[in-house]
């Protein structure tokens, strides 16, 4: 991802402002009995803002264990700490805010530590698939932390204006996108951001696209299958027909959104509070609907974005790390506060189905009830979808190549080639043996 | 009789030795010679020495020897990368060192109202951070809400793809040259005031216009500046990273992983994990550019002494 605008980490910017003046109004536990006999230190990355607000509780539910919060960077940084520490075999911390897509890239350098003794008794507590994101059999390599269901985020002034119905499935969003663009040469329904690896990912992967698959050090490299080229050649004829842009998740497609230039944005379970943030004069016209779907019969979404707490390995206290990794996530008082506080969208089935949650109204939204759509959207992702061991590689790959097709070296169809020939060639140079 | 080579036996090596006040300089030089040691010779050693092997997910570490260097040989990410900056510097370099002079010598000749607030303007740009700068311009070449493209809406023409493929060498050119024209005039300006007065004098005694003293005396004195200003910018340029890899956050699907070496060596480090390779790539890096100045500071010479 690199210097890509990374748009989940904005969100969190944002939201430190909103939180603003909020009080730390944090409940009076009584403390569980603490793992640890004697003191013990440990080191917390994280880029959450106001996390010290629930690692706090922790401490005060844990008094021999104390806890330095570091934000060593968002994102992109902190893996690139991360890994340099892995290198040097030191500085590294003892739980580490992992998102969910690069897992497998950091359990292929061995980095995390299997906390399943400790953390398969909260499996049921979280959704189906987020678990299966972070676990292996009895295996748990991170706990779910904050996830990112797939939906559609429109303008219902502008559709209603030129008599567009909500699109349900791609061919109405096809239909729709045209239909719009040739109403108003100023408004096209969606800006596609395939400059984003974690954007375009989820589109796929709710087409049914399955890159890799993995046994052992074999990989089966499927890329360009027909799945993606179905897909390429749909966003293909909607670019060609000037249906629709494609400029990437930059500030102007934020004021892009506020002015009305786009009528929709395929965005994720955390994008409601950012878009709050970042399109206020457009506050109360927009509404929230299910993705559009590839067949009418079914019922199928995908995950953008979401992270876990993970052990590292190298801890020297693994029980009271993964205590750490646990409590965090687990903790009713402390999981709530990540809703009201830092809005992440939770992966805990209790809250996803807690009337406070998923009613939540707000005036940006026309008091839609938002969370609702984006918690039908979690319950029915493909939980049938792996991550590569090396997604770093992978979403950058997949960002020169469809930025270069956009860029006209070929059709986005051309890209998937290209993708799949860097990808399957940078697998076998790294010592994988590859499969087609 | 001694020979006239004798005398340098042993009484020269202790004279080589130095001591009491000949070792002042070696301990004013010190601290700069342990950073020097510890940030650019140990990393320098180190790269060289990772750039020998070859790290892989599955397998670990093998001995490569040469097969990095050889591979950036036909690495066409690494050539194309270096082909734009070729294109970039043979326009940009001699248009800002051209600008910087011209900007010199006018503040030079002393005729102008608020002098002090044109050199401080011009200079401004070099202090402003990298991060604000791309924000700055971010949104002055925006293709949609940018102030070019809101006035070309105004008027009804087309808006200027300021970001496009095509027009991206120049704009990330537009930018180093705002960034570092004031600091160069600035370089030549200092140049241009060690010039003693009375060489003024005297020519304008001997009957010489304004043009012929800028032309016959001040360039001909300045021409040392300009050959290490642009030493300076081929150095600059070969080793560009800060503005294309900030400008990427505008223009992520024109500005790809490998759009310089240096964006190239590091996409390598961070999303390939192949420092080996990035190492290799350094070195080479290296090489070009001591090539390219070489052969300029060559070039040069001979022109000189022509």
């Amino acid at each position: 991802m690199g210097p890509d605008l990374d748009i989940r980490l904005r969100r969190l910017d944002r939201r430190r402002f909103l939180i603003g003046a909020a009080g730390v109004a944090t409940a009076n536990l009584i403390a569980p009995a603490a793992v640890a006999q004697e003191k013990v230190k440990l080191v917390l990355w994280s880029w959450l803002p106001d996390f010290q607000l629930q690692v706090d509780m922790f401490r005060r539910a844990h008094p021999n264990i104390e806890v330095e919060l570091v934000n060593a960077g968002q994102g992109t940084p902190q893996y690139a700490n991360l890994r340099a520490g892995l290198r040097a075999g030191s500085g590294l911390p003892d739980v580490v805010n992992m998102e969910f897509q690069f897992i497998s890239s950091f359990r292929q350098t061995d980095a995390f530590l299997d906390i399943g003794q400790w953390a398969n008794m909260h499996k049921d507590k979280f959704t189906a698939d987020s678990w299966q994101q972070v676990s292996e059999g009895d295996a748990v390599y991170a706990m779910p932390w904050d996830s990112g269901p797939m939906a559609m985020i429109y303008r219902e002034d502008i559709l209603q204006k030129h008599g567009i119905a909500v699109p349900k499935t791609w061919a109405e969003f096809a239909d729709a996108a045209v239909r719009l663009h040739a109403a108003d040469a100023n408004v096209y329904l969606t800006n596609a951001t395939f400059s984003d690896g974690g954007w375009t990912n989820a589109l796929l992967w709710q087409a049914g696209w399955r890159p890799v698959r993995r046994n052992g050090t074999e990989l089966t490299i499927r890329i360009n299958d027909s799945v993606a080229k179905n897909f390429a050649a749909y966003w293909q004829a909607l670019l060609d027909k000037g249906a629709v842009e494609a400029r990437g998740i930059t500030t102007e497609w934020f004021t892009g959104l506020d002015q009305g230039r786009y009528a929709s944005w395929l965005g994720a379970g955390w994008g409601p509070v950012f878009l709050a943030g970042v399109a206020k004069n457009s506050s109360g016209k927009w509404r929230a609907a299910d993705l559009p779907q590839w067949s009418e019969d079914e019922f199928v979404t995908s995950n953008w974005g979401g992270s876990t707490l993970a052990v590292m390995k190298t801890t020297q206290h693994p029980a009271e790390a993964a205590e750490l990794a646990t409590w965090l996530t687990t903790d009713p008082e402390a999981t709530k506060l990540y809703t009201t506080k830092q809005f992440l969208f939770p992966t805990l089935t209790e809250i996803l189905e807690s009337e406070a949650f998923a009613r939540h109204r707000s005036e940006f939204y026309g008091n839609q009830a938002v969370n609702e759509v984006f918690v039908k959207s979690s319950k029915a992702v493909d939980l049938d979808f792996e991550w590569s061991p090396f997604q770093e590689f992978f979403y950058q790959s997949m960002s020169d190549e469809l930025g270069a097709s956009l860029g006209g070296k070929g059709t986005l169809g051309d890209a998937f080639d290209r993708i799949q020939a860097s990808v399957a060639a940078y697998a076998e140079e790294q010592g994988f043996t590859v499969l087609h | 009789m001694r020979s006239p080579v004798e005398p340098k036996s042993a009484g020269a090596w202790r004279s080589q030795i130095p001591t009491g006040k000949a070792l002042v300089p070696y301990l004013l030089l010190a601290p700069f010679g342990c950073l020097f040691a510890v940030f650019i010779v140990a990393p320098l050693v180190y790269a060289f020495y990772i750039s020998l092997f070859r790290d892989t997910l599955v397998g670990g570490r093998q001995f490569a020897g040469a097969a990095n260097y050889l591979r950036v040989m036909s690495d066409d990410k690494f050539w194309a990368g270096l082909g734009n900056l070729f294109l970039f510097g043979i326009v940009q370099v001699p248009v800002m060192l051209g600008l910087a002079t011209l900007l010199a010598l006018v503040l030079d000749r002393g005729q102008l109202y608020g002098e002090a607030l044109f050199r401080l303007g011009l200079f401004l740009p070099y202090a402003v951070p990298g991060v604000i700068a791309a924000l700055i311009w971010g949104y002055v070449y925006g293709p949609v809400f940018g102030p070019f493209a809101q006035l070309a809406e105004a008027i009804d023409v087309p808006a200027p793809e300021l970001l496009s493929r095509e027009a991206m060498l120049f704009s990330i050119a537009n930018i180093v040259t705002w960034e570092f024209l004031g600091y160069y005039m600035i370089i030549f300006y200092a140049a241009l005031k060690a010039i003693p007065p009375h060489l003024l004098e005297a020519a304008l005694l001997d009957g010489a216009s304004r043009w012929q003293f800028v032309r016959y005396i001040q360039l001909p004195l300045l021409r040392p500046m300009i050959l290490l200003a642009i030493v300076f910018s081929i150095n600059g340029t070969l080793q560009l990273f800060n503005e294309p890899y900030l400008m990427r956050v505008h223009a992520p699907t024109v500005i790809d992983s490998s759009y310089t070496p240096n964006l190239y060596a590091y996409s390598l480090t961070t999303a390939n994990q192949q420092y080996n390779y990035a190492a290799a790539i350094s070195f080479v890096l290296g090489a070009v550019i001591a090539c390219a100045s070489y052969l300029f500071i060559l070039v040069s010479g001979r022109r000189r002494r022509r």
